[in-house]
């Protein structure tokens, strides 16, 4: 698959625009489902989904052929989601420690949302709140969990697609490998 | 041991695949002892489980179409451009022949002033070569962008670029049966390919006469 996707790319840069669209096709669910993961609704996930495969596109002269294209477009996916997320208002941070006092931080402000593990199970498809605790992670823990679980890409690979160093990735991904567990130990 | 700090940063390492034996063994030792650590790994797991079974959410169906659309329509002359350096060749043989015609274009449009070969006893009035009545002119006439009235005689060829020959009117001086005289041969050129190959013959002449 590789393989074709290399020839397909090649193509591309010659200004075959129609092999663009076999490149799209292939990548359009995972790219798709990302970008769904990153900001939670199917509105903003085409958008920026469909941003991704044009920016790709238009800067397909700079992608260095040596390097896995897959790599390459979840990089430019995982960048413009993530400034998307950061253009939302109004933008709270729950850890966030509150001015003025010492130690408390935003999450000793909301009320206790504490479900009872039954009523859960029975209430919500469970695919579908795993995917909304997933998506309740903070971006940069959010990403790496999908990259690695999700799309299972390696950690080397996660460590090129978001460019931060391999020893981040793996503190990151503990990180929320274990937030992820509290979360879901009652399911 | 120091369940909650240590064995936990042994459990992420080994969801790492980056455990090694030894430290395996110790993992595995202490959770044989150790419930509340035998309880956190077994959540971990089964929490990487429930991530990969959440639900798969694929495009909408049109999605691929939607890009295509909205991808830039490549300019025309990027084409050309593309185009021209994946035929190198050809591109070489267009540079040559646009820089060819335009030598020739310029060539042949340059001169638009008269040029008439240089030779006595013509007479010379705006863009119109007179030969005289009872003169001789000796050798080949060339006249170039103007008009050429003969009433005397030529004595060799005429070649005319760009010109025409102008029958005077015959007036009063009907009885003559004819206003000039040409011994040689009569030649016009007008088009810019008979120029060329009037050119061209002028060269293989040359180059033929020595």
């Amino acid at each position: 698959m590789d393989q074709i996707i290399r020839e397909k790319i090649k193509q591309v840069k010659k200004g075959d625009q129609s092999a663009f669209e076999d490149v799209v096709s292939f990548f359009q669910n995972k790219i798709y489902q990302h970008c769904f993961r990153m900001l939670g609704n199917a509105h903003e996930a085409e958008d920026m989904a469909q941003e991704a495969f044009i920016r790709a596109y238009v800067n397909i002269h700079s992608f260095d052929d040596n390097r896995k294209f897959s790599t390459w477009l979840y990089r430019i996916a995982t960048n413009l989601t993530i400034d998307r997320i950061r253009k939302r208002k109004p933008d709270y941070f729950l850890d966030a420690e509150i001015k003025g006092t010492e130690g408390l931080d935003m999450y000793s402000q909301l009320a206790s949302k504490e479900r009872l593990p039954d009523e859960e199970v029975e209430s919500i498809d469970l695919q579908r709140y795993i995917h909304q605790e997933i998506s309740e992670l903070p971006p940069k823990y959010r990403s790496i969990i999908m990259l690695r679980y999700l799309e299972e890409f390696s950690l080397q690979e996660i460590s090129d697609i978001l460019d931060i160093p391999l020893g981040t990735v793996k503190t990151r991904i503990h990180r929320g490998r274990e937030a992820l567990r509290k979360r879901l130990r009652h399911v | 041991m120091n369940c909650n700090n240590k064995s936990i940063e042994l459990m992420h390492k080994y969801l790492d695949g980056d455990l090694s034996k030894g430290e395996e063994t110790t993992l595995r030792m202490h959770l044989e002892e150790c419930e509340a650590c035998q309880k956190h790994f077994h959540e971990l797991k089964r929490t990487i489980t429930l991530i990969q079974s959440a639900e798969h959410i694929s495009a909408p169906a049109d999605f691929t179409s939607a890009v295509m659309k909205k991808l830039p329509t490549e300019k025309k002359s990027m084409k050309y451009t593309r185009w021209l350096k994946a035929h190198p060749v050809v591109t070489a043989a267009a540079i040559f022949f646009i820089f060819m015609m335009s030598g020739v274009f310029s060539m042949y449009n340059q001169n638009s002033e008269l040029v008439v070969s240089k030779q006595e006893n013509l007479i010379i009035q705006g863009d119109t070569v007179t030969v005289p009545e009872d003169v001789t002119v000796e050798g080949d006439l060339l006249v170039k962008n103007g008009k050429l009235i003969i009433k005397g005689t030529v004595d060799g060829n005429v070649t005319l670029i760009n010109s025409k020959l102008i029958d005077e009117p015959i007036q009063s001086e009907g009885l003559m049966a004819s206003v000039g005289e040409v011994n040689g041969e009569l030649e016009t050129v007008d088009q810019v390919f008979e120029w060329i190959w009037y050119k061209l013959k002028d060269l293989f002449e040359g180059v033929f006469a020595f």
